[in-house]
């Protein structure tokens, strides 16, 4: 499931990550797994819509133990991402404070909600983000709920 | 509490939902800030939002954390877009005029409790 995350179109921002949502579950993803890939996706989408230059992709891979969400952009480039991961840490414009956006938790939502957390970016080239969500051991592929005693 | 004696108690008008009126609201958590709801609210409840927010982002929110229910305070009236949306989620949509002190205030009087929250100091030092 790949999407395309267009620069500055907050009106549809977070719409893939809802569909995203959707699609995890109807693919037999449990409830909690697509919640925590829901919120990264949310977060990255975001991301890309209030800080990329020109948009990027959002990408969802389902794997029989993980859902593998990443965002990748091409540009500006994260200057220093240490600091960018500080809780409140935030670049945002006023536009998309004024929206609701910008709480600086961005980053840090998406590393808490994920099992594995990979950040690349390098000034001028983009950023790339992959994040790894474990399902439930013993879950049956196509069953909502991971809860089956068997 | 059920949604309509809750939008009673508040001086709220339900703008989608209303089919809904034995909805329980027994959790809530109150943020204008999308990544703090984010960041925060726990999966175990089915939590109530409150928030001064009314861009459609709430909703995709609401939708991608499970949220029961959508409190809009201060007065603002959430645009047509964002009630279809709700209408078309399931979440129940409310407004009230009341501020948001206020209206957690009547909800917590009248035995809605926070929503589990993951603690703060997971995200910060705090003393």
């Amino acid at each position: 499931m790949k999407h395309q995350i267009r620069a500055g179109d907050v009106e549809h921002g977070g719409s893939a990550s809802a569909r995203i949502k959707g699609e995890l579950t109807r693919a037999g993803v449990d409830e909690a797994t697509a919640r925590r890939a829901g919120i990264v996706a949310f977060e990255a989408e975001m991301n890309l819509i209030v800080y990329s230059d020109r948009g990027g992709t959002l990408s969802v891979r389902v794997e029989p133990e993980a859902v593998i969400v990443e965002a990748a952009d091409t540009g500006p480039g994260i200057e220093d991402i240490a600091l960018a991961m500080t809780p409140g840490y935030s670049t945002a414009p006023e536009w998309a404070t004024d929206l609701g956006f910008g709480a600086g938790m961005g980053l840090v939502n998406m590393k808490k909600n994920s099992d594995g957390f990979e950040i690349a970016s390098r000034l001028g080239e983009g950023t790339t983000i992959t994040c790894r969500i474990e399902r439930p051991k013993g879950e049956t592929p196509g069953r909502e709920e991971g809860h089956e005693t068997r | 509490m059920k949604l309509n004696d809750l939008a009673t108690a508040i001086g709220g008008k339900v703008l989608a939902g209303e089919d809904r009126p034995d909805v329980e609201i027994d959790y809530a958590f109150a943020a204008d800030l999308l990544s703090d709801v984010l960041s925060l609210a726990e999966e175990e409840d089915r939590t109530t939002l409150v928030t001064g927010m009314i861009n459609p982002q709430v909703m995709r929110v609401a939708e991608i954390l499970g949220i029961a229910a959508v409190i809009v305070v201060r007065g603002k009236l959430p645009p047509a877009s964002m009630v279809e949306y709700a209408e078309e989620l399931g979440i129940p949509l409310l407004t009230t005029c009341k501020t948001m002190f206020e209206t957690c205030g009547v909800m917590y009087a009248d035995g809605v409790r926070p929503s589990r929250t993951k603690p703060v100091h997971e995200t910060r030092d705090c003393p």
